[in-house]
């Protein structure tokens, strides 16, 4: 050992040093939460029990009946705007949103009723009428099973321009001879993601995301009243001008492909987004060391997109900027740093 | 109660604050101890702005207040803790109005961060480079330690002591032995017994004594006592305090070869470079996060042609040295450390698959691995040892302000970048803003700077031209640099190599620079 290495020393060899300290006599865990006695109710006639603090939505799934969501996400406050999830529940007087109502001993209630799928056939066919559910999953079987016909209120009016640039109020009324549209240019303003709202529904998700439920960044909102509603920055200002800091955390709970990142919007532009020739793996994000879970998928040897398992309890389904927009450096082709 | 200590999780641990965030929501104080006004600060309920490198004096006047005010949990302490009487005297002299004078926080916030973490139920403690890049830096987290010890929060579910890891493996990395005293499941070297289950198990002796750690070895090289080195996954000429004297030393190195990603400034110096698969999404294996939880990384791409995966590199060194492995598998290499480490035991394959990641200590199959450390502190009585309190006493940056170099200059990291910039510089980020030297208005005001200009930044060791950037949310005197963008300001020319001794980390957060105006 060179004399003049600062580090060098510790104890002399063979001395008993740093033994671990004995294990825990028990294994370490949260203190037990109180225990609530479950709720028991009925859904369309069938007995059900769930936790305590459980919705009418969880007690439908316990009872393997299917109940269509837009808005509900399971990481967010759910924010009642879509109303496609609405059950009849008895002695209420208006129909009830599955997905926010808790459950309630012996609350009776039904999913199949006349009334409940005139609600959702209608509620599909204004939201189908005025806005691009193409590539939303799910939503064609959907629309299928309440037999849902948008086309009844006419052919789809000609696209507006910028919807950002509506001034309230400043409006002609209607002649009902085509459906009203939110069609609009698609604002693709920077390399990580692009928004294409012609299909956004307005449930929300993203200004929450955005927000208190996850990112607290607060960079977008609902702008506007009535028809004229959408989601919009401070201003209208390009994401570039805006508080967004490209976590893509809306893009990841987007239900409908309004919010879609940029790899996969050029290659679905291109025609050549092909789920069929793409595998999904997952691993962990190379950066800081939280150790979020990555869903890579990759199209012909090139990772088309970096999501997060909504599952995994360390993100949620979210990441930051570089976990879903930071896999540049492995793509094929020179790698960033290499000599020429 | 959520202590954030010279960390700025807001922008380098992201998620992590995504959960501090539903802590505040729900009800949790929070208090950040960071000279620059972060966005981590500005969701806080305080924030101590105080002095580059004054950290020991604001915890001791902590834990004195606590002391003083009869918080500290003298159940604890009396039957867990040793050395009590040693830290009383050593935080004596650390008045609120001493620690407000040496900090340049106010006395008053003191007290309420004392109290707040005194008196709640659950409580604390996170830290990144903002504690351990100091010539002090052991000592830094020696005095957590003790606030944690004196109140008894650690060793129970929400109190704790979390350094957060700034690299996807670095827990991992130590964890495997990557670090010059300790054997694959943080068993020491130098404990014959712990030793000795290796030796037997590989049928050779090891070397008796620790090896040296990345400073250390600077030193050896140096001395001219290290003369090659294989250097994997770290860009080290351009991530070294003091960028000259390591360019200087890995230039003089007899041998060396270096293993990466990419041609990376390090591996431009190389005799050898051996391309490497990126391990994250390129091979098999797992990482370690800054919970202790180990993952699984999983092949999703090819490597591109000529690159390998680092365990492949490795075995076949090993076969063109007269050993052969057979082939590489990670899984068959993560069996040997589970039969050799006891801490990883129990995690197989399988059930990381299944569980999505374990905690270590998990010492079986059955066990479900543990969520945090040092619970048998709270079992009565105490088995093993107590722990002990350390006092430690204030000591400022190495590098003082004088007339010559009268700025303060410290380094971190920006949310979109990362490190030297090897991984991030891949991707298109909107919020890329190329180098600045960010500085209050009024300095700027003083020196005659205007937003955007650029600057001459000198310190004993070098000097960069970088533009300007008015930040008034930086402390007059105070200045900010990052390392992501080595090709263009070389940041580390100016740093300081001043390590500190136990740990070996170099002060990158307090140099002492001078701004030079270019004239036109």
């Amino acid at each position: 050992m060179n004399r003049s290495d600062p580090w060098s020393g510790g104890p002399a060899e063979g001395a008993v040093w740093f033994d671990p300290p004995p294990r825990a006599a028990k294994v370490p865990g949260p203190p037990p939460s109180p225990a609530r006695p479950p709720v028991a109710l009925s859904v369309d006639g069938r007995e059900v029990r769930v936790p305590a603090g459980a919705t009418v939505l969880d007690a439908c799934r316990v009872a393997g009946v299917e109940t269509p969501t837009l808005c509900f996400h399971e990481t967010l406050t759910p924010v009642n705007a879509c109303r496609v999830c609405v059950v009849e529940v008895a002695g209420a007087r208006t129909l009830v949103p599955a997905c926010s109502r808790q459950a309630e001993a012996g609350m009776q209630v039904k999913t199949d009723t006349p009334r409940v799928r005139c609600s959702r056939k209608v509620v599909l066919e204004l939201l189908a009428s005025s806005v691009d559910l193409r590539i939303a999953p799910g939503m064609a079987e959907t629309m299928a099973r309440y037999g849902a016909s948008p086309g009844r209120f006419g052919p789809p009016a000609p696209d507006a321009a910028d919807r950002d640039a509506r001034e309230a109020g400043h409006h002609h009324a209607p002649d009902g001879a085509a459906a009203e549209t939110v069609a609009q240019p698609v604002k693709a303003d920077n390399d990580c993601y692009v928004r294409d709202y012609s299909k956004c529904v307005l449930c929300y998700r993203c200004v929450e995301a955005c927000g208190t439920d996850a990112q607290n960044t607060f960079a977008i909102a609902v702008a506007g009243r009535g028809f004229d509603a959408r989601i919009s920055t401070e201003w209208a200002r390009p994401l570039t001008d805006s508080a967004c800091v490209y976590c893509g955390n809306c893009v990841a709970v987007c239900p409908t492909g309004a919010l879609m990142g940029k790899t996969e919007h050029d290659l679905r532009a291109a025609g050549a987004w092909d789920p069929e020739r793409q595998t999904c793996t997952d691993t962990i994000c190379p950066y800081c060391g939280v150790g979020c879970s990555l869903s890579l998928t990759v199209q012909d040897g090139r990772i088309v997109r970096a999501a997060s398992p909504v599952g995994a309890d360390i993100t949620r389904g979210n990441l930051c900027i570089k976990g879903r927009f930071g896999w540049g450096h492995v793509q094929p082709g020179p790698r960033a740093g290499d000599a020429p | 109660m959520i202590l954030l200590w010279g960390s700025n999780a807001r922008e380098t641990h992201p998620i992590f604050f995504h959960h501090v965030l539903k802590g505040i929501r729900a009800g949790a104080r929070c208090y950040v101890v960071d000279p620059r006004r972060t966005g981590t600060a500005d969701f806080a309920h305080g924030h101590a702005a105080l002095d580059v490198g004054t950290d020991i004096a604001l915890a001791n006047a902590m834990g004195r207040e606590i002391l003083a005010a009869g918080l500290w949990h003298r159940d604890f302490v009396g039957r867990a803790t040793e050395g009590l009487d040693e830290y009383r005297a050593g935080v004596e002299p650390c008045t609120l109005e001493w620690a407000e004078a040496e900090t340049k926080v106010p006395a008053a916030l003191i007290r309420e961060m004392a109290h707040a973490y005194a008196r709640a139920e659950r409580a604390m403690i996170c830290w990144t480079l903002g504690i351990t890049e100091h010539h002090n830096a052991v000592d830094n987290v020696l005095a957590l330690i003790n606030l944690a010890l004196l109140t008894g929060h650690v060793g129970r579910w929400g109190s704790g002591l979390n350094p957060l890891r700034g690299q996807n493996n670095v827990q991992g990395g130590g964890d495997m032995g990557a670090i010059p005293d300790r054997l694959p499941g943080f068993q020491h070297v130098e404990n014959a017994r712990l030793r000795g289950a290796f030796e037997a198990a590989w049928g050779m002796k090891l070397p008796p004594k620790r090896g040296k750690h990345l400073s250390a070895m600077f030193h050896a090289m140096e001395e001219g006592e290290l003369t090659a080195l294989y250097c994997i996954g770290e860009n080290p000429l351009a991530s070294e305090a003091d960028q000259t004297r390591a360019r200087r030393l890995l230039e003089g190195l007899e041998w060396f070869v270096a293993q990466d990603l990419t041609l990376t400034k390090t591996a431009a110096l190389a005799d050898v470079v051996l391309p490497a698969a990126a391990s994250w999404c390129e091979g098999e294996g797992t990482v370690t996060n800054s919970e202790r939880r180990v993952q699984r990384v999983r092949k999703a791409v090819e490597p591109p042609a000529g690159a390998r995966e680092d365990l492949a590199i490795l075995f076949e060194i090993a076969r063109r040295l007269g050993h052969d492995w057979g082939a590489p598998s990670a899984e068959r290499v993560w069996d040997e450390v589970r039969r050799l480490s006891p801490v990883h035991a129990g995690m197989s394959y399988a059930r990381l698959d299944a569980a999505g990641g374990l905690h270590w200590p998990c010492w079986d199959e059955t066990h479900p691995g543990e969520a945090f450390l040092h619970s048998r502190l709270w079992e009565d009585p105490v088995r093993g040892p107590r722990a002990g309190f350390h006092p430690v006493v204030h000591d400022p940056p190495v590098e003082r302000l004088d007339a010559d170099y009268p700025m303060r200059l410290t380094t971190g990291r920006r949310l979109d970048e990362f490190n030297t910039g090897v991984q991030t510089s891949g991707y298109r980020s909107p919020l890329r803003r190329s180098e600045t030297l960010d500085i209050h208005p009024d300095d700027a005001a003083r020196l005659g700077l205007s937003d955007g200009e650029r600057v001459r930044v000198r310190s004993r060791r070098g000097c960069v031209e970088v533009p300007v950037r008015l930040d008034p949310r930086l402390r007059p005197g105070l200045t900010f640099m990052t390392m992501h963008f080595p090709d263009d300001v070389a940041t580390n020319l100016l740093t300081i190599d001043a390590t500190d001794p136990k740990s070996g980390t170099a002060e990158f957060k307090a140099a002492a620079v001078r701004l030079e105006r270019i004239e036109a």
